[in-house]
């Protein structure tokens, strides 16, 4: 399970993260929603590492993680997989080398099992025949999926997903936020999704994390997210005139916005 | 000053990522041959055209300004031999180096960084600076030296044909020169300067594209940086390895 406590971060003294605390379930996809600039992004960067917080704890099971030194956190990064907003991909290497790399960097594989396992992690994200491109010749959509099956590799026990939908038609939002969802259950990974796209909220969250401005507003279930008594929650969720559609047919009540 | 002490301090904690122990030699190994591919193969072009007319204007220059009965004319080709040696092959194609390699190396770290590329590298477990650097690093401090072999030989050539062809030196008298008085130990001087020069632009233009924060602008103003601050350096330390290697 990865546990955050009191973390608190700031920029040139503006506080971004003020103070949050949350608990991830693990084996489930929890989200991290908000709008953009409340903090998403610099949540998901501390909990794995690639910002220093200011103050506060994350825990991975019974590890303290932000007091290990480089070579403690490698261990634990060893085991987490990460799917960046543009994906992140090496420009340098083709598809088949950017999913390979963690394998040649940290398995004594040989080179058949490293490549049985490369077309095994691009053909479960449904990439075919693409091995020898380069990341400048696929569609925003297929990086991801070539980004996700990097992210695979190497059996991952936590999967982190910052905006994995930005950029993409919602066709293909649907098919990678179905991809995270059922490599979750696979892999029994524990994954944490940043995003603002209240589709994916509905599509695959268990366990949703509100954050506004840089604090935790509220945390729950999918289902309690329509009933929340949380202001700021509910401007955000029925921002789009769908939603606005939905609450005023649908007979529940719903606090005012 | 503060922010001067502050970036010194970030450079040499950089280095001591780059200079940790690498995680898989093999991988290394393969990064660096490409590398000396791409950073010192590529510039043989460039090292060699340069060299060339650089050699061909030295000889020029030392004849039209040492005119006089009283000198042997097979000075001219003495000169040019240790204007080339001394000073122009190493620090002229370190400069050169500096705007053509420093530049390559900050834009395409600087790029990676700003794509998340080297956050994903630490995601996975990977020392981003040692992966990225260490090679480079190698890759220059190996291959520069034979550049400035290169550059040194072709220039000379460049001499020889520039003098004999306008008529102001006899071929007979360039190669006497060039022999006359030869001191073996200026080859080493600049084979050591050409070592820390490569150091120097492979290290400050690594810096400045790693940590570079934002967008394409500011890969491109870190490119910038990279070139300028490596020339600067080149030309600070060729003056006191002058003073250290020939006092």
């Amino acid at each position: 399970m990865i546990k955050v406590r009191n973390i608190n971060k700031s920029f040139n003294g503006n506080m971004v993260l003020d103070n949050i605390s949350v608990s991830f379930e693990p084996g489930k996809t929890n989200l991290i929603i908000g709008r953009s600039g409340s903090g998403k992004t610099v949540l998901l960067k501390s909990i794995v590492g690639l910002l220093d917080i200011d103050s506060g704890e994350i825990w991975y099971d019974n590890v303290l993680f932000n007091q290990l030194d480089f070579t403690g956190k490698k261990e634990i990064r060893k085991e987490m997989g990460m799917l960046f907003q543009g994906s992140a991909l090496f420009d340098s290497l083709t598809v088949e080398q950017n999913v390979r790399f963690p394998l040649d960097m940290f398995t004594e594989k040989s080179n058949e099992e490293k490549i049985d396992r490369v077309n095994s992690c691009l053909s479960r994200v449904g990439i075919v025949n693409a091995n020898a491109l380069f990341p400048a010749e696929l569609s925003g959509g297929m990086k991801k999926r070539v980004a996700i099956a990097r992210a695979i590799s190497l059996n991952p026990k936590y999967l982190f997903c910052d905006e994995p939908n930005s950029g993409l038609d919602p066709l293909t939002s649907i098919m990678i936020d179905d991809l995270i969802k059922e490599l979750t259950e696979e892999y029994s990974m524990t994954t944490i999704v940043n995003t603002h796209d209240m589709n994916s909220v509905m599509k695959i969250g268990e366990k949703i994390v509100f954050i506004s401005d840089g604090v935790k507003c509220w945390e729950g279930s999918k289902d309690e997210v329509l009933d929340s008594d949380c202001g700021t929650l509910n401007d955000f969720v029925f921002a789009n005139a769908l939603a606005k559609k939905l609450r005023k047919t649908d007979g529940k009540k719903y606090p005012a916005v | 000053m503060f922010r001067f002490l502050s970036e010194v301090g970030q450079y040499f904690i950089l280095l001591k990522k780059v200079l940790s122990k690498p995680e898989k030699a093999s991988i290394y190994y393969k990064q660096t041959m490409s590398e000396m591919v791409y950073l010192g193969l590529n510039s043989v072009g460039i090292i060699t055209i340069i060299s060339f007319f650089m050699g061909a204007v030295i000889t020029l220059q030392t004849a039209y300004n040492t005119e006089n009965p009283i000198y042997p004319t097979y000075l001219i080709g003495l000169g040019t031999r240790d204007s080339i040696l001394l000073e122009f092959s190493s620090t002229i194609t370190a400069l050169i180096l500096a705007g053509k390699v420093g530049s390559n190396i900050a834009s395409e770290i600087g790029t990676m960084r700003v794509t998340e590329q080297i956050d994903a590298l630490e995601i996975m477990g990977v020392n981003s600076a040692s992966y990225l650097i260490l090679p480079k690093l190698i890759a220059t401090l190996l291959f520069n030296p034979f550049l400035t072999i290169i550059s040194i030989n072709v220039g000379i050539i460049g001499g020889w044909i520039a003098g004999t062809s306008t008529g102001v030196i006899t071929s007979e008298d360039f190669i006497y020169g060039i022999q006359y008085a030869f001191i073996p130990y200026y080859v080493t001087y600049a084979i050591i300067k050409t070592i820390f020069f490569a150091f120097i632009i492979t290290s400050v233009s690594a810096y400045e594209g790693y940590y570079v924060q934002g967008g394409s602008l500011e890969v491109g103003r870190a490119s910038t940086k990279a070139v300028v601050y490596s020339s600067i350096l080149i030309l600070l330390f060729n003056v006191v390895l002058t003073q250290l290697l020939l006092s």
